[in-house]
């Protein structure tokens, strides 16, 4: 019987649309008010009930164990910053509610409340303040903040004269510093740099083990996956899971693929300038059947359709990307690192990319596709495709290589040979030797 | 909102068929030990909070500090602006009337202290004003990225105005002992001085009134920034700046009179410092009373607006 930190009971938070719901003015409220009193039917569509009304969340239920880790992840629009804001006390629900034990420390955005003008000493104070940390605190860990944001010779800088890392560093370093029981963060390792992501994850991962309660809220799926043992997927303001992140993770991105239709026409996540367009991709077998599924080790063709709208296409190359579950890109292949000519002048082009042995472990991937053409990006859709790869022999030894994870087979082999002396000779002689 | 857990089930509008209250036998867990905090909908009218208020009045602080260093920033003469402002003010009207020829003053003071005692609460309430009725619009990116005591907003800028006003009280007091020193007036302080503390209070009271409704309006009707500037200079020939009320109000009005707020400050300011008029009396009583009315009616209006302002800014 684990104690919880927070409990989320049917939560529910109802936006009005149209411009003139969020923005009154005067001067409708006021003959809204007369017609009112005059008896007269009220034909403003503010008074018409649910017409322009949305459930940002709706029934959100879940609970979270003390020194728990709890992922949130969905699509746009899934609700995702909506439930944060609710439990950040930001806005209020419209029905439901929901308890939090201890101190909370909220983290919608890094460095909130900053001030250009202001020096970045004085804005740890104003951001901590703003955070919820008294002036004792902040200046108990004053220097802990600044040794860990890297910023100490531009202390008594205005921070609008601050790189933009800069400034997310000294961000972070405030709220990293902030202590709390229960820790909300919304997106916000998706700025800076590569390391210095790195290092607020692994703060982050502290926080964690020292029994701090945390809900992540994250496109990141490998530092959700990295941080919570649990994680919810949201979709359409509703829980659609509530299990283990792996699990989670997959349910996700299943849902976020268009898996199970091969037609790209009708997507509209694409970049590029349309020169040429994707229109459909699947997989065929060796005798050029189409299959819903590839095997490790068999021949195996992606077929991808092409559109030319316009008839001059010149400079073409496309490429195919594969990428696991956690989007950590695997490999890819290019048409123009091979030299192949790829001839697309023509109305539909069906352009072929054949292994003659499938190279992928068991398990799911995501393709993403992407195509050049007239000097500039013609086509990009990621996760154009998700593809369901199937055991099999890839090296002829009637074995299936595996991995929890996903994995590519790459042409290896192994041998052993005997040998009379030691390959490595001590390191203190080679040290002498002149 | 701070209560203890078993308080939930006590609620009225939970409806029974989510009745899991941590308290009840048969489930499967409790809340964690510690402070348990409550999110709901905000049903009817709301406690005012101050506890909470308290709990962040080193944030007040550090906003209002925030907005002083920002307003003098990059400025050539920073604070002088404090001093500078009502001087100039001062001087125009000074001018102005001497012009005109006749002083809508009483005699024996001279007109200058007279206007400057005024202009000091009167640009404490307008500068005050100003900021605080577009706070919350104006710190929207605040608002909607992290919890605080909504009042903070319209708050500071009253204290901000504060700290301009005692920059300024100290040159009205150069001013008063230079005239004492050289003559031909004596203003040397009485014991009424002691008093001013009681219409400083009123004035920032006031302030803070016009701020609250204002900048609650203002997250709905936009409308309201520019009603603001209206306020303010309408408000300053509506109120005691330029003339002395017992020489331009009949009698008989001035009750009315003293259904602006700043009349009875004002008026009160000067006899307190310059031992000027009568005791504050009708004038005053009217002021104070519609001043917390204006107060109860602008806490709890903004209170009642501030769980859902972030959907509105």
């Amino acid at each position: 019987m684990s104690r919880y930190a927070l409990r989320v009971d049917a939560l529910g938070k109802k936006y009005r649309l149209g411009e003139t719901v969020g923005y009154r003015t005067l001067r409708e409220s006021i003959s809204r008010l007369a017609r009112k009193s005059l008896g007269r039917r009220d034909p403003d569509p503010i008074e018409t009930p649910d017409t322009r009304e949305i459930w940002a969340i709706r029934d959100i239920s879940f609970e979270v164990a003390q020194g728990e880790a709890l992922g949130i992840i969905g699509g746009n629009g899934a609700g995702k910053s909506t439930l944060l804001k609710v439990l950040s006390r930001i806005t209020e629900p419209t029905e439901g509610q929901a308890e939090i034990v201890g101190r909370v420390g909220c983290l919608l955005e890094v460095g909130t409340g900053f001030h250009a003008e202001l020096t970045g000493r004085e804005n740890i104070y104003l951001n901590g303040a703003i955070l919820g940390m008294s002036k004792r605190e902040i200046d108990a860990k004053f220097d802990e903040i600044v040794a860990f944001s890297e910023v100490e010779r531009f202390l008594d800088t205005p921070v609008k004269r601050y790189s933009s890392g800069m400034g997310v560093r000294l961000g972070f370093a405030v709220a990293a510093h902030l202590n709390p029981e229960v820790l909300i963060i919304d997106e916000v390792l998706a700025v800076g740099d590569a390391s210095f992501r790195q290092k607020c994850l692994s703060k982050m991962a502290d926080v964690a083990s020292s029994g701090a309660t945390i809900l992540f809220v994250s496109h990141n799926l490998a530092a959700v996956e990295a941080l919570c043992q649990r994680t919810l997927v949201l979709k359409q303001g509703q829980v659609v899971a509530d299990t283990e992140t792996a699990r989670a993770l997959d349910i996700y991105v299943r849902q976020s693929s268009a898996a199970h239709n091969p037609d790209l026409r009708s997507r509209t996540d694409r970049y590029g300038s349309g020169d040429v367009r994707f229109a459909s991709i699947e997989l065929r077998n060796s005798a050029g059947e189409q299959i819903p599924a590839a095997r490790t080790g068999q021949q195996t063709q992606v077929v991808v359709t092409l559109e030319t709208p316009r008839p001059q296409v010149s400079g073409f190359w496309v490429s195919l990307a594969f990428l696991n579950m956690r989007d950590h890109f695997l490999f890819k292949c290019r048409s123009d690192v091979v030299d192949a000519r790829l001839d697309v002048g023509s109305n539909n082009t069906r352009v072929v990319c054949t292994f003659p042995r499938f190279p992928l472990y068991p398990g799911s991937y995501r393709l993403s596709l992407k195509c050049k053409a007239n000097g500039g990006l013609a086509d990009k859709i990621s996760g154009a495709a998700l593809i369901e790869v199937h055991a099999g022999d890839y090296y002829g030894s009637g074995r299936s290589a595996t991995d929890p994870r996903g994995g590519v087979c790459v042409d290896y082999s192994w041998s052993a040979e005997g040998v009379s002396s030691p390959l490595v000779e001590p390191t203190h002689q080679r040290n002498s030797k002149p | 909102m701070t209560s203890d857990a078993t308080s939930v089930q006590e609620d009225p509008t939970q409806e029974p068929g989510h009745d899991e209250a941590p308290a009840s036998p048969g489930t499967t867990s409790r809340p964690a030990k510690g402070v348990v905090q409550i999110i709901q909908a905000n049903q009817g009218w709301p406690s005012l909070g101050l506890k909470e208020l308290w709990r962040y009045r080193e944030l007040l602080w550090f906003l209002s500090l925030r907005d002083i260093k920002v307003r003098y920033k990059q400025t050539v003469l920073g604070a002088g602006w404090a001093i500078i402002r009502p001087l100039l003010t001062m001087l125009v009207f000074n001018l102005l009337f001497s012009l005109i020829g006749r002083k809508p003053v009483g005699e024996g003071i001279p007109y200058a202290v007279t206007t400057y005692c005024a202009l000091l609460p009167w640009q404490l309430f307008s500068s005050s004003v100003a900021q605080s009725g577009g706070s919350l619009v104006a710190n929207a990116n605040l608002v909607k990225k992290v919890y605080f005591p909504r009042l903070l907003a319209p708050a500071s800028p009253v204290i901000c105005a504060l700290i301009d006003f005692f920059v300024a009280f100290l040159v009205l007091l150069v001013i008063m002992a230079g005239y004492s020193v050289l003559g031909p007036y004596d203003l040397t302080p009485t014991w009424r001085i002691l008093t001013l503390p009681l219409f400083l209070l009123l004035a920032v009271l006031t302030s803070l009134a016009a701020g609250l409704w204002l900048s609650a309006l203002n997250a709905l009707y936009r409308d309201v920034r520019y009603i603001i500037p209206f306020i303010i200079s309408i408000g300053q020939f509506i109120s005691p700046v330029v003339y002395e009320t017992q020489a331009v109000i009949p009698a008989r009005w001035q009750a009315i009179y003293g259904l602006n707020p700043m009349a009875g400050v004002i008026e009160g300011f000067r006899w307190a410092l310059l031992g000027r008029g009568e005791p504050p009396g009708l004038l005053l009583l009217v002021s104070s009373l519609m001043v917390v009315c204006l107060l109860v009616g602008g806490v709890f209006f903004f209170r009642r607006m501030e769980h859902t302002i972030v959907d509105l800014v």
